[in-house]
């Protein structure tokens, strides 16, 4: 049973996806078969959630091979939420409609694609080894690469290039590191990794490998300076399918960071950490600057996402337990309220035709209830209290604090500013201006329920915010085994917990 | 045997960066491709039968071939490949419809029309 629960997220958009291309091949529609399984997965996901919550990390063994040979699967609390978390994402996106969705090659594939991008995203939550992690990034890449091309001739090609060489420029580090990991110990299983590297005294190797797979993930995660591809790209997509990868994607780089450099390239065995924090200080600042000055609402968005993920990744270089809880806790607050704004900034062009927020106007009194639509997140990303961003910030800056990193204490709280005003500047222009004359405010939508889409997430928003103290207690016994690797060494290597 | 794969590996990765700075886009694929060879060719490297006895075991428990190979990197490299092949193919295809729409495959123009 437990078996089962652990590789179900892996197998159900497996088996949607073949089935979506059959049909689709037939010229049948696939969405509410695409949308059964994501849903599927869903519940899914909430059992393994509760399960791993009370009973500790579910350990699957693919084939019956024992660690390190076989490859595992390994379901900690980190996983499960992640693999929650993706799964509503997945899902509200759906609802939300995704451009072009008719028949076969007409619609281009995207329910097949989307099911890609989702197998590809579990697979790397919940994987144990590192070579694994390689294939289910690539799986990933592949279906997010075809969904930000698949309309001819358009914009869309430019960013698509930048993004898809970019990636696979990273995808070529991963393979070095992973390579020389292996070449030096003899393992990919993380487990093993952490188990023998503890033996290595080799900083030089250590230092050499670890950087390797940090530029990698830092690729996929757009960390400053390897950022470029995610302003040039997100924006060019439709705004439900932005809206997924400015949610999932790069939130999965933050993943493979927080596994790999909380279990293997430790400060303990001779990995500096210092350049984290400075890359993740770095990031935060030039990622809200480029947000600042941008008037393009989605672009604007994505340079959000950059500076947003400053943060995460800080918290990962600060390493103590309650810094891991909060980096937990902010992404997952991130999903949610990244993917409102983009869902919200959709409709945005949607409804006037344009990206550019200076010629938009007006939306408070046309639609007042997106404009509490676009609040909710847009103040919880900036930190205002009770919402969900002010308690990810705020357990942030107290381990700051704790370990006495006063430059990331004063950045942070200068970027959180920063922050608060770009999005007071959509707020002055698409909302709070009055609209130009002769300028568009209703034009139609495209197919699909936008609306329930950003109430899932405004929902979900408000239950981090208010649910606060329940989630942020998941988040601190997720990291405490990410801070004690031991927990989950002795969870893979121990057979597992059946 | 592992120097002169540690040379080559050392100048494909030089030849591929050396592509990677171009501005033209078919010399960035090149690129690309001779990374990907550069990163199996260190891949292949680490199976050296010298640095580590291999898990393949008799029934009596001792490693039946003494001095193997290790075959794991073998299979890792024929994965990388397979992925490899897909993404080259997929981005020739991008590179040839940019080149088709643009009409030059000048990395700069890629940014041109890219501004909404």
């Amino acid at each position: 049973m437990n078996d089962l629960l652990v590789i179900a997220p892996i197998l159900l958009p497996l088996a949607a996806l073949v089935l979506c291309l059959g049909l689709e091949m037939q010229g049948k529609r696939t969405g509410w078969l695409s949308m059964a399984s994501v849903a599927l997965t869903l519940a899914g996901a909430t059992v393994l959630v509760a399960r791993v919550a009370s009973g500790g990390a579910i350990t699957m063994e693919m084939g019956g091979w024992k660690p390190p040979y076989g490859i595992v699967i390994v379901a900690d609390l980190l996983a499960a939420l992640m693999v929650w978390i993706s799964a509503f994402v997945v899902l509200a996106v759906m609802v939300y409609g995704v451009k072009g969705r008719g028949r076969g090659h007409q619609g281009g594939h995207a329910h097949v694609l989307i099911q890609g991008l989702l197998l590809g995203v579990n697979g790397s939550f919940l994987t144990g080894d590192l070579f694994n992690l390689y294939v289910w990034f690539e799986v990933m890449l592949i279906s997010s690469f075809v969904l930000m091309v698949r309309e001819k001739g358009s914009k869309q090609l430019g960013g698509g290039l930048v993004y898809v060489i970019l990636n696979l420029l990273a995808s070529a580090m991963f393979l070095c590191g992973a390579g020389m990991l292996y070449g030096k110990l003899g393992t990919l299983n993380f487990a093993d990794m952490a188990m023998k590297l503890q033996g290595v005294n080799d900083p030089e190797f250590v230092n050499t490998t670890g950087s390797l797979l940090f530029v990698a993930f830092a690729a996929k995660a757009g960390l400053f300076p390897f950022f470029f591809w995610l302003p040039a790209s997100y924006h060019r997509a439709d705004p439900a399918l932005s809206a997924l990868f400015a949610g999932l994607l790069t939130k999965v780089g933050v993943y493979a960071l927080l596994r790999t450099f909380t279990l293997v390239f430790t400060d303990e065995n001779g990995f500096s950490s210092d350049v984290i924090l400075y890359v993740s200080m770095a990031t935060m600042v030039v990622g809200v600057l480029g947000a600042v000055a941008q008037y393009n609402v989605r672009r604007l968005l994505a340079f959000h996402i950059i500076s947003q993920i400053g943060y995460m990744v800080a918290g990962i270089a600060l390493a103590t337990p309650l810094a891991l809880a909060a980096v937990i806790f902010y992404t997952l607050h991130h999903i949610a309220v990244k993917t409102c704004l983009f869902l919200v900034g959709g409709v945005l062009e949607m409804r006037t035709g344009t990206p550019d927020i200076r010629n938009h106007g007006g939306f408070y009194k046309t639609h007042p209830w997106l404009a509490v639509g676009f609040l909710i997140p847009a103040l919880s990303l900036g930190g205002i209290p009770p919402l969900s961003g002010f308690w990810a910030k705020l357990n942030l800056l107290q381990a700051g604090v704790e370990t006495k990193e006063w430059l990331f204490l004063g950045v942070a709280l200068a970027v959180g500013i920063l922050t608060l005003f770009s999005m007071v500047k959509i707020w002055n222009e698409s909302f709070w201006k009055d609209a130009a004359e002769g300028a568009e405010t209703s034009l139609p939508l495209w197919p699909g329920k936008p609306h329930a889409a950003i109430i899932a997430f405004c929902g979900l928003t408000l239950v981090f915010s208010l649910g606060g103290k329940f989630v942020f207690g998941l988040c601190e016994s997720a990291a405490a085994s990410l801070h004690d690797p031991r927990i989950y060494i002795e969870s893979v290597m121990g057979g597992g917990g059946k | 045997m592992i120097t002169v794969l540690c040379i080559l590996v050392g100048l494909l990765f030089a030849g591929a960066t050396f592509c990677l700075l171009r501005r033209n886009l078919m010399r960035v694929l090149i690129g690309i491709l001779l990374l990907g060879h550069g990163v199996n060719l260190l891949l292949l490297a680490t199976s050296d039968p010298l640095s580590r006895e291999v898990a393949i075991l008799g029934e009596d428990g001792l490693p039946r071939v003494a001095g193997a190979a290790d075959p794991l990197p073998q299979a890792l490299i024929l994965t990388a490949i397979v992925i490899g092949f897909g993404l080259s193919v997929f981005t020739l295809v991008l590179a040839r419809s940019a080149f088709m729409r643009n009409g030059s495959d000048d990395v700069r123009e890629l940014e041109k029309g890219g501004e909404a």
